[in-house]
């Protein structure tokens, strides 16, 4: 099969990861976009190892490593979402301002 | 235009179709299944690529225990079981512009730098539980043991973080 179709689909994958994590405002739907982003990576890891035909299948033991990151990463991510939640009852990344330059009064308004 | 082909076009037409779902569907609830629908096309399309150890992982990992975690979150932060606008934040036109972006110079550098690469997947080595566990124990064992050390950390991180009285 032709690589290109792998890789193509893959940038696709990332652009749509890319926008969720730009366009959600929800930390757990945040934090799936980013898992489509891993799994982008993961599938150019893949196309590229059956591509080389690499003996040590480098690319496929790679992907396996990206995916036990992630598998940390969402530990992680769900336990830091849920002690934000616990503090401030609210799990909107745009609500937490409080490392913010400008006063969030005026920026929401600016926005609207 | 082989079967292969045609098969890792339906995988990835019915991948892309649920990752789009995920970004914008309305419930929480519902982007993780869609979530499951993508990772699961994901998994076929690494078995078309005879990544078959990858495949499986996916489906146990990501299917059984990710998507999983990402329910348990959605629970225990009280999402919102009806629709919710609150989902989507003011910047979903900046965002779509960006993800449009990303997707178009990353898809047009890769095609136009592997146009005529072709995958011969009849006659390369099935990466099945025997050649990625022999690889894996005998050449990247440093990795996998920093692998470990990771996830314990992560654990133990993940339990100092959501302990009551911190």
């Amino acid at each position: 099969m032709h690589l290109s179709m792998a890789l193509l689909l893959s940038a696709l994958l990332f652009g749509v990861g890319v926008y969720g994590v730009l366009a959600r405002r929800n930390a757990i739907a945040l934090l799936m976009a980013v898992e489509l982003m891993l799994n982008a990576a993961n599938l150019d890891l893949v196309a590229f190892d059956a591509w080389f035909k690499d003996t040590l299948h480098a690319g496929q033991v790679f992907a396996l490593f990206v995916v036990v990151v992630a598998a940390a990463e969402v530990g992680v991510g769900l336990a830091i979402v849920l002690a934000v939640f616990r503090l401030r009852e609210t799990v909107a990344v745009d609500e937490l301002r409080q490392l913010a330059d400008v006063d969030p009064v005026v920026r929401v308004d600016a926005d609207s | 235009m082989t079967l292969a082909d045609v098969v890792f076009g339906l995988l990835g037409i019915v991948c892309l179709a649920a990752a789009i779902l995920v970004v914008t569907a309305r419930h929480v609830i519902h982007a993780a299944l869609w979530l499951v629908v993508c990772f699961g096309a994901l998994a076929g399309c690494y078995l078309v690529l005879t990544a078959e150890l990858v495949a499986w992982v996916q489906v146990l990992i990501y299917i059984g225990a990710v998507v999983v975690l990402m329910l348990f979150g959605a629970m225990l932060t009280r999402a919102p079981v009806g629709a919710v606008q609150e989902l989507d934040s003011g910047n979903r036109p900046v965002a779509a512009v960006a993800g449009l972006a990303t997707a178009g110079v990353l898809g047009t550098l890769v095609v136009a730098a592997f146009r005529g690469a072709y995958v011969d997947i009849h006659h390369t080595s099935i990466g099945d539980g025997k050649v990625i566990g022999t690889s894996l124990f005998r050449f990247f064992v440093l990795p996998f043991e920093v692998a470990s050390v990771l996830l314990l950390a992560a654990l133990v991180g993940a339990i100092v973080l959501t302990r009551r009285e911190a």
